[in-house]
């Protein structure tokens, strides 16, 4: 059975590419990532902006209090060093990538060109072969108009491109207006790939409290529908490589994505949920799925089911949402 | 040439010349131990390419015990010191000295302990060990430490008699001088190596044992006392080859004695340490007019050449002033005029005259505590000198009105170089001054020909303090050791400084007057107050105005304007080209903040450039205009103490004081905190009365006892002020009364605290809270008004309150208020706690630390009486034995009260049995019962008022102690767990009734932040640069295990109610009580706002479990452990993620970090399932949390 797929011209072994998660973080759980079976791993983000607020936050606390009080002229040992910024990163990279075969890919996440053009230089000579640009807003400046944030992105990634040689690809939020027109804009502007989609903390309120909380919750296996929609358009459109990265669980959740048009599936919440040995539960689901329906390789049924292809291309769009509507009959 | 500070020079070559240090933290000597274990965990290399072994001890005494044993072995080693800190290392140094052993001390010298403890410098901790058999090596300058370390290391190995260097604390420990370094190269020629060889091989082995340290009897110990002396008589010599090699080796040529001046010169001052300096220039300015002047600098002090001494000084002198910087209370003389006199009549008496007549000399004693000493002063003596009589045992640089001793001088006088740049800078302690002005002594040392120096003079307070900078540049080598009293250049980086000192005192005419200002520059001049006005005008002073706290709001940099201002001061002060000066400000900002990323570097260049286009030249016109006067320093309503002495301190005016001002035994009234009005908050919290549900909270937490709550009558409202908010009171207990929270505005530091604890929300917008903070300009006069209106409001019935509740408690009358701790301090609330629920009959002992300089460091203390005059009484012995000075409290009351019932007894026939009887057989375990037993000792008093037997004037005078009396040990960490650790086990060993509260920062806070045995696994501290890598001590265990020990454990951030049940237990058990208090710290690295949620945090993570021990439940067949927080419910990391000194380490060294994590997680699970064994807590074991998550959205998701 050939599982092999090409991922922003990577050749994989099989469509299952580890995300960006804290796997990456040791040596151990990558090499772990690799033995089960992953045919990629994208590197946990570096935090464009958690490095900069880092440094402000050390500066702002090395100089608390300090030469105020004649006994207590600093409150923490002489050269002490600096936060290690995106060195710390870039080495724990060039490592990964010593001790696995597998693709890796560097992640970058921010919310503005910064020092991005740097970073993602750094990542290319530490060895990554890709670049995952996460591009992390929420467009809530109302002065901030829907062309604007596109615009940043744009930017964003054409810096990128500048920089390096290696693929990049942009990991998107679900929130635009055009994301077809968009996808293209992108794709024009050099994108690899996209990654389909980012989810962002969502806020709750706590009623005893009276404050907003917020935590990440793992994607639920029904989320993975929103990307199944936009790839299965996207895939009709673009030539750049297509990621799915929501609520992608099973041997089925891949089969449908690879069938929309993904080019890879990104594990995650799986992983850390059910462990890393779940990749291999997936690739023998996988295998066993399409011999009984005698598939021979992914790239046969890889966009079988886009929205040009599919047999019902208007159910991806909006006819299929007011179908649901017209057949939904309230509970009594 | 290096710029650099006196602690640095010293510790520089201390470290390449030693393989172990012994290290412990004493102001002003910490500078050097700090450097020498950072070095160390850098692995920094000594002269022989081996990193030195750094050890920190529990005290000096183990630093000197453990510095013995390793001379003993034969490597070489050194320690750094000070004050009380070099007494306790005397009984070592008898040892050391007497085995003849190579060892040297860096001494900063500063002043012991006496009527009062200062920080500052002078010669009467080094004097105190004339007799150990030391030498003594002096410095008096930045320069001379270098040059006198080395040659003391090199000294020592070649005479082996163990050397102290010493140079005065703070005036040359802590200024910063540009200076020739000594490289490696040139220490290794200067150290004998075969010095070293013969000192390792002297070293105990077991390979060519010894025995050292024998008991002698009366047969030989005196002969052998003896057969060292050959080795003193010639370590003068020894020590005067290595200087001529050392001035081989680096062109600077020292003596034993040096001396300056007219060769032919009649008056000559003999002196040590930096006044030399100050007085070289003087002799300097003096010659060059034709004064017949000298003076002679004595460098070797210890073993004194007194030939060579007299040989040093002129012939021609006629009159010698010989001085000290040190009192003998009750000697002839102080030591170094002694020796002088000794010297000369030993000289005269072997008939060695030489002189044309035998000089006279005088004995003076100058610059205690680092008092100035200034070539007015010099000038002084040398004009005494000239009377036929001069004035013998004399004082310079005070009034002594009482025994007359001090001398006139002409305060005019100055011999400051026109060329000399003398710049001064008056900032805040938040805002950065100090640290720019350091920057622009290494830009103008280092990047300029220039040669600069910089001394710092910081406030007695930790909340808004004030520091003046005071920085010289010039072309020559800078010997002014004494404050600049003619500045050409003058910056006032807050404008309230100008209401509230006479900053403009100190400026020359023509001087160039930079201030920051939140005004326009049309309206700068008018902002000005009067007096500031009037000097500007006559002194006719060029002047400059920023806005730099806009500025700073601007371009993100807050309240940290020192980059700001630097830049206004190189565009300003000519003393570079402004292009130059502006180039090299911004190589500075890139060598200082390079490492911390490009935001930090653009800010701090966006600074630079933001600066110089806001700063505007305001014209000065030709008349005052301002209405604005300068307020009286306290209220007219002030006693008159506070009025004559203490208000002049706050005004900066101490040095004016005569001797006659001063209390003459260190006793000072309390109750003084109150009239220092310091308005330095920038914003207060205001009372939203509809919102609040009353709980208590905020005035609980509030480190300062500036938010305080009373419930009263609703009579009390007459004559209310209109604003005064009142609301009707919550709870059984209130519901007939009004209640109001109102906050001290003038006195409150604006940390947040109270807001951020107040749990009360606003329904409609829910941002808001009961307490909010306001802009103290727009709140301060009608909150002022109210505060007072409050005041007057009667206090509850301490008899009718429920006190072992938040709320009951609160409404207690604070007897410890308004203190200088930092702003959100951490301990404080307890202290204040303790002073609410005790404070009108306890007596405490305090140990040296922070709460022994918040609570009694000049001019006011925070300790405080109420209406009846009752309040704490409070005294500070030492660091290390204050359990003991506790004890001694509570034996004596014990004691007087045994006397007293004896004596009611005796005296029953006139005082009424019934009422003895009342008084012996008194229940005092409540107020009412205390309050019962007062009013019975007052009818005593009465009874006896008129009775003249001694038996009734005895009872008297000790008849206050039958009331109940209630002794706190207060004190640190350092003190509890290290330096005092065995004192207080000895108390709480011994059943006596005291209550000892350990204010637990977990590191020497006082001095900066040192690691103790209560620092935590895993925390970065100074003297644990790497990360402390064992656990903390479990003080309350090892207490416990006494089994009649009161123990707590509590965090009042955590559990507010435990906290004050902890606080009325422990005092209320008949015998020893120890409480541990989580006391948050500045130097944890943390938002002291939020702080008290680090504290939950820290008790949540199961790190801090809180719990009371109560011996008196075993009589109730119950465990006498009861723990008062679950097992841990948060992973430790989300716990050490929110302070700086854990994540320091997580961002430095991640493994490292990481490791020690684990280890102290699974401490915490072991702790935890050991003290639920000892508590009978019968439930499955709880298992460590899983490992904390990093900052990192997907690890977010994985928790």
């Amino acid at each position: 059975m050939d599982l092999s797929t090409t991922y922003l011209g990577l050749e994989l072994k099989n469509p299952l590419v580890a995300g960006a998660s804290p796997l990456s973080r040791s040596l151990d759980t990558c090499k772990e990532l690799e033995d089960a079976g992953a045919s990629a791993i994208v590197m946990y983000s570096l935090f464009q902006e958690q490095i900069e607020n880092e440094a402000v936050v050390h500066d702002h606390y090395m100089d608390y209090g300090t030469d105020s009080f004649a006994e207590a002229l600093s409150y923490m040992p002489h050269h002490v060093g600096f936060p290690r910024g995106p060195e710390e990163y870039i080495e724990h990279l060039a490592k990964v990538k010593q001790s696995v075969d597998i693709p890796v890919i560097g992640s970058l996440n921010g919310t503005s060109v910064g020092g991005w053009v740097e970073h993602a230089r750094m990542m290319q000579e530490a060895g990554a072969n890709a670049i995952e640009l996460n591009i992390y807003l929420i467009a809530a400046d109302a002065e901030t108009s829907g062309r604007d944030i596109e615009n940043r992105h744009i930017e964003i990634l054409e810096a990128v491109k500048k920089a390096v040689t290696i693929p990049v690809s942009l990991k998107l939020g679900p929130y635009f207006s055009a994301l077809a027109h968009f996808a293209e804009q992108l794709e024009d502007a050099g994108a690899d790939g996209l990654v389909l989609f980012n989810r962002f903390y969502q806020p709750d309120i706590d009623l005893e409290e009276l404050e907003i909380v917020s935590d990440l919750r793992f994607s639920a296996p029904h989320e993975m529908r929103l990307p199944l929609r936009w790839i299965a358009i996207l895939d009709a459109h673009l030539d750049a490589s297509l990621a799915a990265t929501t609520g992608v669980y099973t041997s089925f959740d891949v089969l449908k994505m690879m069938m929309a048009g993904a080019d890879a599936t990104m594990l995650c919440a799986t992983l850390l949920r059910n462990g890393i040995h779940s990749i291999q539960f997936i690739l023998e689901g996988m295998r066993e799925w399409m011999e009984d329906h005698e598939y021979h390789s992914v790239r046969q049924l890889q966009g079988s089911m886009n929205q040009v292809t599919c047999p019902n291309p208007a159910a991806f769009e909006r006819g299929n949402y007011m179908r649901e509507l017209n057949t939904f009959r309230p509970f009594v | 040439m290096i710029t650099i500070d006196g602690n640095e020079a010293a510790a520089r070559v201390a470290y390449r010349a030693s393989e172990v240090i012994a290290i412990y933290p004493i102001t002003p000597s910490s500078g050097m131990g700090e450097l020498s274990d950072a070095w160390a965990a850098q692995g920094m290399k000594n002269l022989w390419g081996t990193t030195p072994r750094v050890v920190e001890m529990q005290s000096e005494g183990g630093a000197a015990g453990a510095l013995h044993g390793s001379v003993q072995i034969g490597a070489l080693t050194t320690t750094f010191t000070a004050s009380q800190g070099l007494l306790l290392m005397i009984p070592n140094m008898f040892k050391i000295a007497g085995e003849l052993t190579p060892a040297v001390f860096h001494v900063s010298a500063r002043s012991i302990a006496a009527h009062a403890l200062s920080i500052f410098g002078d010669h009467s901790d080094v004097m105190a060990t004339r007799s150990t058999g030391w030498a003594l090596l002096a410095s008096g300058s930045v320069q001379e430490v270098t040059d006198m370390a080395a040659i003391a290391h090199a000294a020592t190995l070649e005479s082996r008699i163990p050397f102290i260097h010493f140079f005065d604390g703070f005036r040359t420990s802590h200024e910063v001088s540009k200076i020739e370094a000594l490289t490696d190269d040139q220490l290794r020629q200067l150290i004998n190596n075969q010095s070293v060889l013969d000192h390792r091989a002297r070293g105990l082995s077991p390979d060519h044992p010894v025995l050292r340290g024998s008991a002698q009897n009366p047969d030989v110990f005196f002969q052998a006392r003896e057969a060292c002396n050959s080795f003193y008589a010639t370590c003068p010599q020894t020590v005067q080859q290595v200087m001529d090699r050392f001035a081989e080796i680096t062109g600077r040529s020292y003596h034993l004695f040096d001396y300056v001046g007219d060769p032919k010169a009649e008056r000559v001052i003999v002196m040590m340490g930096s006044g030399a300096e100050a007085a070289h220039e003087t002799v300097n300015h003096l010659v060059a007019q034709g004064e017949k002047i000298g003076l002679l600098k004595v460098r070797l002090y210890r073993p004194l050449d007194g030939e060579a001494l007299i040989k040093a000084l002129p012939k021609s002198a006629v009159k010698v002033a010989v001085l000290d910087r040190t009192k003998e209370p009750g000697a002839l003389g102080e030591p170094l005029y002694q020796d002088v006199v000794t010297a000369m009549s030993e000289h005269f008496d072997a008939g060695r005259n030489g002189f044309a007549k035998r000089p006279m000399v005088v004995g003076g004693r100058y610059g205690l505590s680092s008092k100035e000493f200034s070539p007015a002063m010099v000038k002084g003596i040398y004009d005494e000198l000239t009377k036929d009589q001069p004035k013998n045992h004399f004082t310079v640089g005070i009034v002594d009105d009482v025994t007359h001793t001090s001398i006139d001088y002409d305060t005019d006088f100055s011999t400051e170089p026109k060329d000399v740049v003398r710049a001064v800078f008056y900032g805040l302690g938040s805002d950065g001054t100090v640290g720019a002005n350091k920057n622009s002594i290494k830009i103008i040392g280092e990047e300029t020909d220039n040669f600069a120096q910089g001394y710092f003079v910081y406030d007695s307070k930790k909340a808004g303090s004030v520091t003046t900078s005071h920085l010289r540049f010039g072309p020559r080598p800078i010997q002014s050791s004494y404050l600049i009293s003619r500045a050409n250049f003058a910056a006032v980086h807050h404008e309230q400084f100008l209401k509230k000192y006479d900053i403009l005192d100190i400026v020359e005419p023509g001087a160039t007057l930079l201030l920051n200002i939140g005004a326009e520059p049309d309206e700068v001049w008018d902002r000005l107050p009067k007096e500031v006005q009037q000097s500007i005008i006559d002194k006719k002073l060029k002047l400059y105005a920023i806005d730099a706290y806009a500025v700073g709001r601007k371009i993100g940099l807050g309240g940290r304007i020192n980059t700001l201002m630097q830049s206004c001061f190189f565009a300003i002060s000519g003393v570079l080209p402004r292009d130059e000066a502006i180039t090299h400000i911004k190589t500075a900002i890139m060598k200082s903040y390079g490492g911390k990323g490009d935001k930090v570097v653009k800010m701090n260049f966006l600074a630079v450039d933001s600066a110089l286009e806001n700063l505007h030249e305001i014209p000065v016109p030709d008349r005052v205009s301002s209405s604005v006067e300068r307020p009286a320093v306290v209220s007219d309503r002030a006693p008159t103490f506070v009025k004559s002495l203490t208000a002049k301190i706050i005004a900066n005016e101490g040095d004016r004081l005569p001797v006659s001002a001063m209390p003459v035994d260190g006793t000072f009234p309390t109750a003084t905190a109150k009239w220092e009005k310091r308005s330095i908050a920038n914003e207060i919290p205001i009372w939203d009365a509809d919102v609040c549900i009353q709980c208590g909270k905020c005035a609980m937490v509030c480190p300062h006892a500036s938010i305080r709550m009373k419930a009263y009558s609703e009579e009390c409202l007459a004559g209310a002020p209109a604003q005064f908010k009142s609301a009707a009171g919550k709870g059984k207990e209130y519901k007939d009364l009004k209640f109001t929270i109102q906050v001290a505005p003038q006195d409150c530091t604006g940390c947040g605290i109270c807001v951020d604890i107040c749990p009360a929300k606003n329904k409609e917008q829910p941002k808001f809270k009961a307490i909010n903070m306001k802009p103290l300009e727009e709140h301060l006069e009608p909150e002022r008004d109210s505060f007072d209106f409050f005041l007057d409001i009667p206090e509850f019935d301490r008899t009718a309150l429920k006190i072992d509740s938040v709320k009951g408690s609160q409404f207690l009358e604070p007897l410890f208020e308004y203190s200088g701790a930092c702003a959100g301090c951490g301990e404080t609330p307890y202290v204040k706690l303790m002073s609410q629920l005790f404070g009108d009959r306890s007596v405490i002992a305090n140990a040296t630390g922070c709460s022994s300089i918040y609570g009694g460091n000049l001019p006011t203390t925070p300790w405080t009486t109420n209406r009846d005059g009752r309040g704490p009484a409070w005294s500070n012995s030492l660091f290390e034995d204050n359990a003991e000075f506790g004890l001694g409290f509570r034996v004596a009351i014990d004691k007087q009260k045994e006397f007293a019932a004896e004596l009611l007894q005796h005296l029953s026939g006139q005082i009424g049995g019934d009422l003895v009887e009342a008084i012996l057989s008194a229940d005092q375990s409540n107020e009412a019962g205390i309050i019962a037993q007062r009013e019975r000792v007052a009818k005593v008093k009465v009874a006896l008022d008129s009775d003249e037997s001694v038996a009734a004037k005895n009872l008297l005078s000790v008849i206050d102690t039958l009331v109940k009396r209630s002794v706190w040990i207060v004190g640190g960490d350092g003190w509890a767990y290290d330096i005092g650790f065995g004192g207080l086990d000895h108390v709480l060993a011994s059943g006596a009734n005291v209550n000892v509260l350990v204010l637990d920062t977990e590191v020497y806070s006082n001095t900066g932040g040192q690691c103790s045995k209560a620092t935590p696994r895993g925390a970065v501290a100074k003297f644990a640069a790497a990360g402390k890598p064992s656990g903390k001590k479990d003080l309350g265990l090892m207490a416990m295990s006494y089994g009649n020990v009161y123990v707590a454990k509590v965090a009042m951030g955590a559990n507010d109610n435990q906290c004050v049940k902890a606080f009325i237990e422990a005092e209320s058990y008949d015998g020893p009580s120890l409480i541990i208090a989580y006391s948050h710290c500045i130097a944890h690295g943390i938002n002291m706002t939020t702080a008290m949620n680090n504290q939950q945090a820290a008790v949540k993570s199961g790190y801090w479990p809180l719990f009371r021990y109560d011996p008196r439940r075993v009589a109730e067949s119950q465990r006498p452990l009861q723990l008062d927080s679950p097992a841990a419910r948060m992973p430790l990391g989300e716990f050490t993620r929110l302070e700086n000194r854990f994540a320091v380490l997580e961002r430095t060294d991640a493994d490292r970090a990481t490791s020690l994590r684990r280890e102290q997680q699974q401490q915490i699970a072991e702790q935890r399932a050991f003290y639920e064994e000892i508590a009978g807590v019968s439930k499955p074991k709880p298992e460590a949390p899983a490992e904390p998550s990093t900052d990192n959205k997907e690890t977010a998701s994985a928790n």
